[in-house]
């Protein structure tokens, strides 16, 4: 098995008073921020916007917990520097308008996923950019489409709560 | 049921404004259980332990316990209301803030006492018990050892619910003018059915105040649970699926910065220099602070503090171990049990067999990793951070600030996973958070492990060396039984205790060398033991020619509840019913944390000869469940944790240090190769057992036992890998 270092080969050169203002849209909301354009999304997303429920779990893009959706597509943003959303939109957790996050969220009280919860922010983003290009996967599509990890392993729980959730919005969209 | 095992003290006391608070403990408790304490408690001045009853007729189940992920403090405010007699709906749970009053140090003095020893068995991995004193135990708020809803929930939540009822019911009593055996408890109502007059607890709560608490108040039996037996949802499940639910990781406060850390490689190593300069000059890094063992870096946001700590070249000692490698630690493992002389010689007439057996180092790898803020201002500190234990965590902040426990605050947050991480013994992480505050005096410090450190800086689940022998006697029984291995005297030996009938056994534990720190983790000494155990009696039954399922059978024919769990399990799992080609099924059981638990693991090889295990059925005995549906998480839960460690993990050691460093090389199941897991529980009607811990014990051996079945290939050391795997390309 190889290891990824997490470490950037290149060193940034970040003198100091050299603003740069990225935008971009956070939850439905336009940003600006004036943080190091090499900044990892995650750490702005939880110090800067102050929107916690996106986890760190590994800082090398090996456990999803802090998966979020940029421009819909789910990414883990612990490996994305701030400077690749300039412009895009990235919806965390915390974004509740959605049908399909509403759908999930209803799922996973109704099969009581959640153990101590700490990758659940990341399963649920990532299961919501599933259900968004495929609306009924099959327990293959699930497995393959998300690889995070649970440490208090809910999986069994999690395959069943998508299978709900793809009904509900089933029933939502028909 | 209604036995009362324990001598206890119940206390009431008034709410300011008017209710009753209800404190109870499983043994004598501290003479000041119901000292108010009003500068601790955030919501005002009141209250003591367990219950608390507002005349608005809200009822507080106040929780001394942690949560984990494990979900009992909903059981445990099931128990009290079901003898309360409380609408469960308006039953609200707190969890008790860490001050002395909310101890529940009786759970560990009643194990201990049980147990005849000092030391509670679970617990002593997680202590350095050379120096450990009973007496300390009362000042603990632990969450561990699957106690929580045994030990908690039976001798104080039922005994407070109850002790509630019967004061509510004598103030009511004296407010109808009726003996009080005419009236009936019943949604946070007492009705005096003859007049049709009722009141609300509400209502009647500061009077019930005023009413001596009784001595052993009636608990209901069994047959009698409304709520007890139900599957209740978890309250703090909402804020887990919509990201506001705060773990140790997230507090933000005014003017917060924040440490990265980078500890001494090698065990026991300090930190011999550090030139601080360069890191000092980088953007946003305000501080480097050395630490006796560790060098952190403190900045504005945890990125900077990060890139700071990367640009650092600290200097760290080995303390002479830098070259030790797990070959030698496995190496003194074998020396340790060389001394310990030859098993003793079997009969001449007996069939002898004989097996050695391993298990690595475990890491715990919590997918929060270990992560705590600290404030020093003006002689207080607090602190905030995820523990399992937080009177314990609050002690270790005293000491690193060099203050009073009282003049400490510790909120206890969130853990987002512990598995014994967050033990007493391991809050590392909270005393360098307070001492690296201590240096920023009085700006607030959050301390973040990398997951790079939490890998290399856990306590671990020590690696165990066992030699196995039985003689097997014309009948395929044992006929004698020996085991040498490595590990902690107490509570060792009571794992590798086998519950099978063995004829003459003879244990021996030699003290492991030490190198790596370790501690507990889920399932403690099972974790280890059942896996050794249980594959070798599936050599037995191998050995005497019998289906491992049989021979168990045979050999527990005189242990119903054993005999109810393996058939049960087998049962689910179709054992002796036709598989597709290439699967094949084994079997294991564990008797652990009071509760009995039979696993059947069905597996294939893949085409790259890696263990693929399709399903795993489980048959629980824990006498009766409380909340049902939980129960069954915890042993789903259970079982992915121990089949991670079955197939994937090991922590080894090289040049002293650590290798693995993140989840790349330490592995863990993930959805495409989770198994798909039945649970069943048998209704046994025995005293509680525990739930978090027992999910995990027999799964190694039951995939092993297996992959035995499989392929006639016997695998003694985990993670199991199959002699076809190591051969094709990685």
């Amino acid at each position: 098995m190889r290891y990824h270092d997490p470490r950037p080969v290149e060193r940034r050169s970040n003198a100091p008073g050299s603003p740069a203002i990225i935008s971009l849209t956070l939850n439905g909301r336009p940003v600006e921020l004036d943080v190091a354009p090499e900044t990892p999304l995650l750490w702005v997303i939880r110090e800067q916007a102050g929107l916690t429920g996106t986890k760190f779990g590994c800082g090398i893009g090996a456990c999803g917990a802090c998966t979020v959706h940029i421009d819909g597509t789910a990414r883990r943003s612990c490996v994305v520097p701030l400077s690749a959303v300039a412009g895009r939109s990235v919806t965390t957790i915390e974004a509740t308008a959605s049908a399909t996050m509403q759908s999930i969220r209803q799922a996973w009280l109704e099969h009581q996923v959640p153990q101590c919860g700490y990758c659940q922010s990341g399963m649920i983003m990532a299961v919501a950019a599933l259900l968004e290009s495929n609306p009924r996967p099959s327990d293959e599509q699930i497995d393959s489409a998300v690889t995070n990890l649970c440490r208090c392993g809910t999986y069994e729980r999690i395959r069943r709560a998508v299978h709900s959730a793809a009904e509900r919005l089933g029933v939502t969209n028909a | 049921m209604r036995k009362w095992t324990r001598r206890a003290v119940i206390g009431a006391g008034s709410l300011l404004g008017g209710g009753l608070v209800l404190g109870v403990g499983g043994v004598v408790l501290a003479p000041n259980r119901l000292r108010i304490r009003p500068d601790d408690v955030t919501e005002g001045p009141h209250l003591t332990t367990w219950v608390r009853i507002t005349p608005d007729n809200q009822v507080v189940a106040i929780v001394p316990h942690c949560e984990m992920g494990q979900g009992a403090i909903v059981g445990l405010a099931m128990m009290l209301a079901e003898e309360l007699e409380a609408d469960f709906e308006s039953v609200r749970i707190e969890e008790a803030p860490a001050v002395d009053e909310f101890a529940n140090g009786y759970i560990l003095r009643g194990f201990a006492a049980e147990a005849g020893i000092g030391v509670p068995q679970w617990l002593t991995r997680a202590v350095d018990y050379a120096t450990f004193k009973v007496a300390a135990l009362g000042d603990m708020q632990l969450t561990g050892g699957s106690t929580s809803t045994r030990a908690t929930g039976v001798y104080g939540m039922r005994v407070a619910g109850a002790a509630a009822r019967e004061m509510l019911i004598g103030a009511a009593a004296a407010r109808f003018g009726v003996p009080g055996t005419e009236l009936s408890a019943r949604g946070s109502r007492i009705l005096h059915e003859p007049s049709g007059r009722t009141a609300s607890y509400g209502e009647l709560a500061s009077e019930a105040a005023r009413i001596r608490p009784p001595a052993r108040p009636w608990l209901k039996p069994r047959s009698e649970f409304r709520l007890v037996g139900t599957s209740q949802p978890r309250p703090d499940l909402p804020g887990k699926v919509n990201g506001s639910a705060e773990y140790g990781i997230d507090v933000a406060l005014p003017d917060m910065l924040v440490a990265a850390i980078a500890q001494a490689p090698v065990p026991g190593g300090t930190l011999d220099s550090v030139d601080a300069s360069l890191a000092e000059s980088m953007p946003g890094v305000r501080k480097v602070v050395a630490l006796e063992n560790a060098v952190a870096v403190v900045a504005d946001g945890y990125w900077q503090a990060t890139e700071a700590l990367a640009a650092l070249e600290p200097k760290f000692g080995d303390a002479g171990r830098g070259s030790v490698s797990s070959a030698d630690i496995l190496g003194e493992h074998a020396a340790a049990l060389d001394r310990l002389g030859a098993a003793p010689g079997a009969p001449a007439d007996a069939l002898n067999v004989a097996a050695e057996y391993s298990v690595p180092y475990l890491a715990h790898a919590s997918l929060e990793p270990m992560a705590a803020t600290a404030r020093v201002a003006n002689g207080r500190c607090e602190v905030w951070a995820g523990t399992q234990d937080p009177l314990n965590a609050r002690r270790v902040a005293a000491e690193a600030a060099g203050l009073e426990p009282d003049d400490v605050a510790m909120h206890n947050l969130h853990s987002g996973g512990s598995f014994g991480r967050r033990l007493p013994g391991g809050f590392d992480y909270v005393a360098q958070a307070v001492e690296i505050a201590k240096s920023l005096e009085p700006r607030p410090v959050k301390l973040i492990w990398s997951r790079e450190q939490d890998m290399q800086h856990d306590y671990y689940r020590d690696v165990v060396l066992m030699r196995m022998q039985a003689a097997l006697g014309a009948d395929g029984r044992p006929v004698s039984w020996s085991s040498r291995f490595t590990g902690m005297p107490f509570m060792d030996t009571m794992a590798a205790e086998p519950f099978y009938p063995v004829g003459e056994s003879d244990l021996q534990v030699a003290e492991p060398p030490v190198h790596l720190r370790t501690g507990s983790w889920r399932s403690v000494a099972w974790s280890q033991h059942v896996f050794f155990m249980e594959s070798f009696i599936d050599e037995l039954a191998h050995a005497a020619g019998v289906d491992p399922l049989a021979y168990r059978r045979r050999l527990l024919a005189n242990e119903p509840r054993h005999l109810a769990v393996l058939e049960r399990a087998a049962a689910m799992a179709g054992w002796g019913g036709a598989l597709p080609p290439g699967r094949a099924r084994g079997v294991a059981i564990a008797e652990c944390f009071g509760s009995i638990i039979a696993e059947v693991a069905e597996i294939s090889l893949s085409a790259s000869g890696d263990i693929r295990v399709h399903s795993v059925d489980a048959a629980v005995d824990c006498g009766y469940t409380v909340n049902p549906n939980q129960a069954r998480a915890q042993i789903e839960g259970g079982i992915v944790f121990g089949l991670s460690a079955a197939l994937y993990q090991e922590i080894t050691v090289r040049d002293g240090a650590v290798v693995q460093r993140s989840f790349p090389d330490y592995g863990m199941i993930r959805l495409a190769t989770a198994p798909r897991i039945r649970v069943d529980f048998i209704d046994s009607d025995a005293e509680l057992g525990g739930l978090g811990e027992p999910g995990v014990p027999p799964v190694a051996p039951a995939v092993a036992n297996a992959l035995f079945s499989l392929t006639g290939e016997r695998l003694r050391t985990l993670p199991l890998r199959p002699a076809a795997a190591a051969l094709s390309p990685a």
